[in-house]
């Protein structure tokens, strides 16, 4: 027997997770601020963050988004094989929960209808949607409001197979380089390495997403996120590019299978709000 | 650079902006502008097209921002600052009219940086991604022109304790490229 869940049900999910996300940051988050403000050695890095920790409790005191880019709205969603959306298409649910949650959460609406043309849809949709069905008949949804900033500084490479894992090092540390002040450091970087050129780029993504402090549960690839960590705070950039030694607070690695012949790796990078926030049904 | 904080007034004159250099740590309290990517793009349009611009554009700082929207009894939603280099083709022509201090973050162009020098102009980083902290430094906002744009349009602001950083000065310093090269480890 499946399941039963109500598109309505979902829209109120989308709608509300929307608003959390862009004003409440992770606990752990906030915490890495105050302990980095301790570990940073230049002092206009530790400035920035006491400023971001600062602005934080601001968020929450007056429920305002942390960073005026509310971004576009990435959307994963987990559907149970058991599970069955009634009364409307899931699609639609989620896109109106983008559309409420946007109002009524004053959000700032930075979607455009068409790349060439662009011109504001005003109510920040559609957003970017991703199903994957599991097993069980439960529904998760996770939002990701993602800012231009710094998904403009992301980038992918189809290295050859022969340029191994120094290949995917030097490609990660000189995205970070080119970067520079750019994408709102002190970031988070996710690293999608193997699959195809569009399953790099889903991975990077998805390991931005990881709940933050969390590393890779494979022993070899959590000694190579914090191999890639140290390689990326030699660069100096520092807090919000003003030169330190805290420029990525921390690096994410997500692996797939891949062909014979290639090495695909994609790198996005996340401004220090990373927002994202999800919710079981 | 994290002793001493410079209180700028604004609008300005360029005696203040001769005694900033990269990496001054400054509060800024006044008025100014805002504007982004679709403001820029019109104002350099007009000003390619010979004709009068909606805003006296002499004198003035302009901070590079879209806010979110106010709530009830808000002046102004989060308003930190948006990436500077995207405006980089449209800068040099409002500094050449007299524009005197651009703020936002990250890096400007070898263009930019050299208008910076020709017409005596500053550039400022806010930090990026501290829009409630801002909002707090912003006492009024009112549209003034390209209402149409939305969180784009041009807007009047009144700051107080608005805090910056000198990234680009007069002199050809770049605070990015100097920070970065003192952390940097081989």
């Amino acid at each position: 027997m499946a399941r039963e869940i109500k598109a309505d049900q979902i829209t109120d999910s989308v709608k509300k997770l929307c608003i959390e996300a862009n004003i409440y940051l992770e606990e752990p988050l906030k915490a890495a601020f105050h302990k980095f403000a301790g570990l940073e050695e230049s002092g206009a890095g530790r400035e920035v963050f006491h400023i971001l920790e600062e602005n934080a409790a601001i968020a929450e005191r007056e429920k305002m988004p942390v960073c005026q880019d509310t971004g576009i709205t990435i959307v994963f969603v987990k559907i149970g094989q058991d599970a069955h959306v009634i009364g409307g298409g899931i699609e639609d649910a989620i896109n109106e929960g983008v559309r409420q949650g946007y109002k009524e959460g004053y959000l700032r609406k930075s979607v455009l209808s068409d790349p060439i043309e662009r011109k504001n849809t005003n109510d920040n949709t559609p957003a970017v949607i991703y199903y994957e069905i599991v097993p069980g008949d439960a529904l998760l949804i996770e939002v990701a409001p993602k800012g231009g900033g710094s998904e403009n500084m992301s980038a992918i490479k189809m290295l050859k197979p022969s340029q191994g894992i120094e290949g995917v090092k030097e490609f990660v540390v000189d995205t970070v380089l080119k970067a520079g002040p750019n994408p709102c450091p002190p970031i988070i970087v996710g690293v999608g390495i193997g699959g195809t050129f569009e399953k790099a780029a889903l991975l990077s993504k998805k390991a931005v997403l990881r709940p933050f402090g969390k590393s890779n549960p494979d022993e070899k690839k959590a000694a190579l996120e914090n191999e890639l960590l140290v390689l990326i705070n030699k660069t100096g950039i520092g807090p919000a590019g003003f030169g330190g030694r805290i420029t990525a607070m921390q690096v994410n690695v997500e692996t797939y299978p891949c062909h014979i012949a290639s090495l695909p790796v994609a790198v996005n990078i996340q401004c220090h709000a990373s927002r994202h926030k999800s919710v079981m049904l | 650079m994290e002793e001493k904080i410079i209180h700028i007034k604004v609008p300005a004159d360029r005696s203040v902006i001769e005694k900033l250099k990269a990496g001054d740590r400054v509060l800024i309290s006044g008025s100014m502008l805002t504007g982004r990517d679709a403001a820029h793009k019109r104002l350099f349009e007009l000003i390619q097209q010979g004709k009068p611009l909606p805003v006296e554009i002499s004198g003035q700082f302009i901070y590079y921002v879209g806010p979110t929207p106010p709530k009830p009894g808000e002046i102004i939603g989060s308003a930190g600052p948006t990436t500077s280099g995207r405006m980089d083709a449209y800068a040099p022509a409002l500094m050449e009219k007299g524009l005197l201090g651009m703020i936002g973050k990250g890096a400007r162009d070898e263009k930019v940086k050299k208008a910076m020098m020709d017409f005596k102009a500053v550039y400022f980083a806010a930090i990026g991604g501290a829009g409630a902290l801002i909002s707090k430094r912003i006492v009024s906002s009112e549209v003034i022109a390209y209402e149409d744009l939305g969180p784009e349009a041009i807007r009047r602001i009144e700051v107080k304790d608005f805090p910056a950083v000198v990234i680009n000065d007069i002199y050809g310093n770049d605070l990015y490229e100097q920070g970065r090269k003192l952390y940097a480890v081989k």
